[in-house]
């Protein structure tokens, strides 16, 4: 930190947003009197972020349900019940941890190891598919400034950056000058497929209406088109077969193009075979000319839990352990799977919330058993927990290690204290896990 | 820290030229010494051999693209689990074990060092994440330089202290051990999706060929006075006919010298000692490189046998992994790393009914073989591209029994025997080719033969045993039995501690990482700076502030500093 | 053929996995020791007899072991994984991965059975006389190479994703199947009795799939012609079908969608 010209306050610099998986590390936080006071260059919704933290009413004590009431206790207290439901439980649910630091993911794989566990991410709803998808054809992709500074064609598929990834298009995609590209978005084309017109559609060179639900046929019938096979209709999915192989010809005559994709993509229809789809084009197109793919990431480390599963345990996302060693197979592992089949008898949730997100039959079970909740804020699942222990914010007043959605680490520091008394996830996650191991 | 007497065993230390006596070693605060502390523990050692920990000099086990190839492969890693226990992790992944086992499986070998080779700087914080979670070794990591945007543009404008300059910046940001070229120039150019295809194939736009890289960085590697030479995996990996890049690289550093060790390490050169020119009459040059190999005085190389298995290929070689999966239609990941590098992974199944892969698998064992000088030819499997490291024992066993070679031809695709050179060679390793090519060698490789790969005095207290009675086995003819012996150590002892007995692990601990801090002249310093932050700003995705590896993601470093001064005063 | 016979008792919310119910394993064992292998009851090392009554002898050999399932066990997974020879009968429904990596013998399951049955199904026949659910004889996450070889059939229903990266062996579903069967597929037969939504063949490089109900085919397949009672692997089809080659998504595609008309 150093002194502004003002000295009014103390400037962070170079702050990594802990908003969205676009990771923005070019953020400068003002901090007066350990309060933030401006934030720049965020976007909106990573400026609201930031100023979260000093939200009314947040909660500072840990809370334990007693006779049906939350009451406050003390951290020593909640986390000795926390560790105590899960050493009783036979089938643990670990589940959350997108918006928290890979230290704490840490602790939380070596807690589902030692209770035999399940532990899922929310992945699981989100880009579960992409994954799953990813291993069974593959993905070629590259790191952000590959686009910036080569890209002369990007599509933005069933994703609408300007709302959900504000700074996507300005830092990384269509607007910055790049080593092969100094005129920025003049060496660029635009091109936006989506079943509505989108504020991102609305600026694209092209937009292209696929009918909703029909994502997959038009996949095919592009690839069908770049590989010189016929496509045996006259429209596909909306769109007409001349145009279909309009745009496979333009894709195979750029230079570097990217195709970027969101849960317009992964949660409709077709689903994983959607993105498998897509790759298998991206992989079609290497044949003509530089083609990449890349998910749009949603929560900002929701990349770096699959990163830190993965090298641990061997698989992303929907690990269960109770054989002692990592098993994985999402539809029987995945955390809504377990939960509607009745499965979980206790579950620990830390920097999500599934109550608000998931279905209503999972949430039923979610509701029955003794859950713990770990967070910074008052949330739906907080609500329903049995022990809550509040938790300080990773990226503002814990630091951290977050992916972002390319898989380019980054630390994500702290700029200032959490309120007094508070941990962080990292640190209540590795007392819940020494109060476990204690005595074994 | 613990004492130890290692009584009674015959001992193989080819730095030391010990070559099979009985002998004690003694331990003490993790270093060997000349005589036995007070109250030392005794491990009986008789009727067994004793080696320095093994070394690793090249084994994919960390970072960003061994994790891809782990998030690719599911289905290999339900093939090996490895259960919880009241002492060690569990883990799973047969050809990318995942971290903590892929420690324990390289303990249970003898192994107390193993280097990842292949770092794309940007992506520095998570190969560090993740030897921070590999237990049992040491570990270090090697920054990839090949598609570097300042590296190539220094070296084009002929300023070589600029780029050794950078390369230190680079070695300090990212806390790598070594420079990495892979595939130079070619990876740059995969950024358009080409390729560089020869040494005079020049970099799209950079107006620079990979001749001229390589040269710059065997340069810039000695001005700097590393540890290691540079790291080189040569262009056109696994193409046809592309022995004559082999041999046309090693000479390529030939004007620069070090007193001490090689200025070239090529690896894994099963996969650049190709004959042929369709995949019907490939064959193996292996007796060419090796002839080249044996004549040179400044290039050594590692060998990245094939052990015949279903496993995942990876490297910073982009391009050649588009390649391998467009012959075999398998699932394919590119990670194009901007202004640096551009890995890829692939599966591969060598299948031993398969002609090419029998032929592979022939050319690594040719070049152990055919290389006179143990120390100029290290084993590896380039794990896991060749196959997983975890089959050392089996291409020990292969080294040192003719039998076992022939019973393998017998086995697999007549082509190897008849388009290789392996079926008419005699030659079988003794215990101290073996120590030489697994430990020894490697250590003196990567120029830290001051502490590993040997048991002289000072030495790191780092030593494997093995169950095998050279006085009463035959590893010739008892060469399963060698398998068996070198695939469960008897004892791995790290820095003094017993971590494996009898194939089982006893303790775990968290060893150290290696990293090199070369320091060039201040006022050269700062001027590289300046252009290093003029084109962050420009080109890179992140701020040059949050691209240096911070200290808190090395668990346990060991800097090496180096006196760099004379550059640029 | 010598017979074991479980009957369940109650049975936990939690799930058991139970790899162990195989004549493989039984073979040669005693009822006590039969009782006595390892079932996982979430994260809890059980034992077979703690959830099921043992009862009856087994052969010497497996293929003379025939395990009779008294009884619902839609909370038991794995029940037959990898069996190479005997058979199991399972006299309800069966929860998930009923005859994984099946490699030999027979298994019928009388109910329903959960996904990912016969998942890389090698050998053997899988009978089920009720549904299934998704992943019917498919590959596990990421293999390539899923069900090579054996006999599936299924008398009631099948789910999404029938067939997935099949390379072998053949899957018979008398009712009707979900979306995307014989998704990747490269070799083997497929045959579908009643409809499929759409998406049959998605991917597919090889192999035939034969639907006689409603389909949606995909634009990306091509038709070829009609052919009256043609065989395909051995099974004789009666009727004139319409051929369509494809998915020509992928580049030279030899699959085969046969279309009843």
């Amino acid at each position: 930190m150093q002194e502004s010209l003002s000295k009014r306050c103390t400037v962070a610099s170079d702050v990594v947003c802990p908003f969205c998986g676009t990771l923005c590390d070019d953020i400068e936080v003002d901090v007066k009197d350990n309060k933030i006071t401006d934030v720049r260059h965020a976007c909106r919704i990573g400026t609201a972020k930031f100023f979260s933290v000093l939200e009314e009413g947040r909660p500072t004590k840990p809370l334990i349900r007693k006779n049906g009431v939350m009451v406050e206790t003390t951290v020593d207290t909640a986390v000795k019940k926390a560790a105590e439901i899960l050493k009783k439980s036979i089938r643990p649910l670990l589940y959350g941890w997108s918006s928290t630091s890979c230290e704490a993911h840490a602790h939380g794989i070596a807690i589902a190891e030692e209770v035999g566990g399940v532990i899922d991410g929310t992945t699981s709803v989100c880009h579960g598919p992409s994954v799953l998808a990813i291993q069974d054809v593959g993905c070629p992709s590259c790191t952000l400034a590959e686009v910036k500074n080569r890209a002369d064609l990007v599509i933005y598929w069933g994703c609408n950056p300007m709302h959900a990834h504000p700074r996507h298009l300005s830092r990384y995609t269509i607007y910055p000058r790049g080593y092969f590209r100094e005129r920025g978005h003049q060496d660029r084309e635009l091109i936006v497929i989506d079943v509505r017109k989108t504020d991102t559609a609305k600026i694209a060179n092209k937009f292209i209406k696929v009918d909703y639900g029909r994502d997959y046929e038009l996949l095919g019938a592009i690839r069908a088109a770049v590989n010189g096979n016929e496509i045996n209709a006259e429209v596909v999915g909306g769109v007409t077969k001349e145009e279909i192989q309009k745009l496979a010809e333009k894709l195979k005559n750029c230079q570097f193009g990217v195709i970027f994709f969101g849960m317009g993509l992964t949660m409709t229809s077709a689903k994983h075979r959607n993105i498998d789809n897509a790759i298998c084009l991206t992989k079609d197109l290497n044949r003509h000319t530089k083609f990449s793919i890349m998910p749009m990431r949603g929560h900002y480390n929701v990349t770096g839990f699959g990163e830190v599963l993965t090298w641990q345990t061997g698989y992303p996302y929907a690990v269960d352990f109770s054989t002692g060693y990592p098993r994985y197979n999402p539809g029987e592992t995945s955390a809504n799977d377990v939960l509607q089949r009745g499965e979980a008898d206790a579950a620990l949730i830390v920097a999500s919330d599934p109550v608000a997100h998931f279905p209503r039959k999972s949430v039923e079970y979610l509701a029955k058993m003794p859950l713990i909740y770990i967070g910074p804020h008052h949330t739906p699942t907080s609500l329903l927990a049995d022990v809550f222990i509040p938790s300080t914010f990773v990226g503002i007043e814990t630091g951290g290690t977050a992916y972002r959605m390319d898989t380019v680490p980054l630390y994500a520091k702290k700029v200032v204290d959490g309120p007094k008394g508070v941990l962080s996830d990292e640190e209540i996650l590795e007392r819940i896990y020494k109060e476990i191991v204690r005595g074994k | 820290m613990a004492s130890l007497i290692i009584k009674n065993g015959t001992v193989y230390d080819p730095a030391n030229n010990v070559n099979g006596e009985k002998m004690d070693i003694y331990i003490k605060d993790g270093k060997i010494v000349e005589k036995a502390a007070r109250g030392a523990k005794k491990i009986d050692c008789n009727g067994k051999i004793i080696m320095p920990g093994g070394v690793e000099i090249h084994s994919h086990i960390a970072g960003g693209k061994v994790n891809s190839g782990r998030l690719l492969r599911p289905e290999d890693h339900k093939k090996l689990v490895m259960p919880k226990t009241k002492l060690t992790r569990s883990g799973s992944g047969f050809s990318t074990p995942s971290t903590f086992m892929t420690g324990y499986l390289y303990s249970k070998l003898g192994y107390t060092t193993a280097m990842t080779p292949a770092m794309p700087p940007l992506m520095a914080r998570h190969t560090h994440e993740e030897l921070n979670d590999i237990p049992m070794l040491d570990k270090g990591s090697y920054p990839l330089t090949d598609g570097n945007w300042f590296i190539m543009r220094y070296l084009k404008d002929g300023d070589i202290e600029k780029a050794a300059a950078y390369a230190a910046w680079l070695l300090r940001s990212t806390k790598g051990f070594a420079l990495k070229i892979t595939n130079p120039g070619g990876t740059e150019a995969w950024g358009w999706g080409k390729n560089c295809k020869s040494l005079d194939d020049p970099v799209p736009y950079f107006d620079i060929t990979p001749r001229e890289i390589i040269k710059g960085l065997a340069e810039v590697n000695e001005m700097l006075g590393l540890p290691h030479s540079i790291h080189l995996q040569a262009n056109n990996l696994g193409r046809l006919g592309n022995y004559e890049t082999t041999i046309d690289t090693i000479k390529v550093p030939s004007g620069t010298k070090n007193k001490d060790r090689q200025t070239l390490h090529l690896t894994h050169v099963q996969f650049h000692s190709y004959g042929g020119d369709s995949w019907k009459n490939f064959e193996s040059e292996a007796e060419t490189v090796a002839k080249a190999v044996n004549k040179t005085d400044n290039a050594i190389i590692d060998t990245g046998n094939v052990t015949l298995d279903n496993t995942t290929t990876m490297t910073a070689d982009g391009p050649m992994e588009y390649y391998l999966q467009s012959l075999t239609h398998f699932k394919w990941m590119n990670r194009d790393v901007e202004l640096e590098t551009a890995p890829g992974i692939t599966p591969f199944i060598y299948s031993p009914k398969m002609s090419t892969a029998a032929i592979q698998w022939a050319i690594g064992l040719e070049l152990g073989l055919l290389i006179k000088d143990p120390w100029k030819v290290l084993m590896t499997t380039d794990h896991p591209n060749g196959g997983p490291f975890t089959r050392y024992p089996r291409i020990i066993s292969w080294l040192m029994s003719r039998p076992a070679r022939d019973e393998m031809l017998e086995k697999v695709n007549a082509a190897a025997g008849k388009r290789s050179s392996l079926a008419s060679i005699d030659r079988e390793y003794d215990f101290n080719d073996i120590a030489t090519v697994t430990r020894a060698g490697q250590a003196r490789s990567l120029g830290l033969s001051e502490t590993k790969g040997h048991l002289g005095i000072g030495a790191h207290g780092d030593v494997a045993v093995y169950d095998i009675d050279p006085d009463n086995m035959d590893p010739s003819k008892d060469f399963k039995g060698i398998e068996k012996a070198f695939s469960a150590a008897a004892y791995t002892i790290k820095g003094g501690e017993v971590l494996v007995r009898d194939g089982e692990i006893v303790k775990v601990t968290y060893g150290n990482t290696y990293w090199t801090n070369p320091h060039v002249d201040k006022s050269l310093e700062k001027e590289v700076l300046s252009d290093i932050e003029y084109n962050f700003k420009r080109y890179y995705s992140v701020n040059l502030a949050n691209y240096p590896v911070q200290d808190k993601y090395v668990k346990n470093p060991i800097e090496l500093k180096i006196d760099a001064q004379k550059v640029g005063a | 053929m010598k017979e074991i016979i479980l009957t369940p008792k109650e049975l936990p919310d939690v799930g058991l996995i139970a790899e162990t119910i195989t004549p493989d394993l039984f073979a040669g064992k005693s009822i006590g020791k039969i009782a006595s292998l390892l079932i996982f009851a979430g994260n809890q090392r059980k034992k077979l007899g703690d959830f099921f009554e043992v009862a009856g002898k087994s052969a010497d050999d497996a293929s003379d072991t025939r395990i009779v399932i008294k009884g619902d066990i839609t909370k038991v997974k794995m029940v037959g994984k990898g069996t190479k020879a005997g058979e199991i009968v399972i006299e309800g429904s069966a929860g998930m991965y009923v005859g994984e990596e099946m490699r030999g013998g027979k298994i019928t399951v009388l109910g329903n059975v959960d996904s990912f049955a016969g998942q890389t199904m090698r050998g053997g026949e899988l009978v089920i006389k009720g549904n299934a659910g998704d992943y019917l004889g498919a590959a596990y996450r990421g293999d390539w190479r899923g069900m090579r070889g054996g006999v599936i059939l299924v008398e009631g229903n099948a789910g999404a994703e029938t067939g997935l990266f099949m390379v072998g062996g053949k899957i018979k579903i008398k009712g009707n199947c979900g979306t995307f069967a014989g998704v990747h597929m490269k070799k083997g037969l497929i045959i579908i009795e009643g409809q499929t939504p759409e998406r049959a063949g998605a991917e597919m490089t090889g192999g035939s799939i034969v639907v006689m109900g409603d389909t949606d085919i995909l634009p990306t397949f091509a038709p070829v012609n009609e052919e009256k009672n043609p065989e395909i692997d051995g099974e004789k089809l009666k009727g004139t079908f319409q051929t369509y080659s494809g998915d020509h998504a992928e580049r030279g595609a030899k699959g085969m969608l046969y279309k009843f008309v």
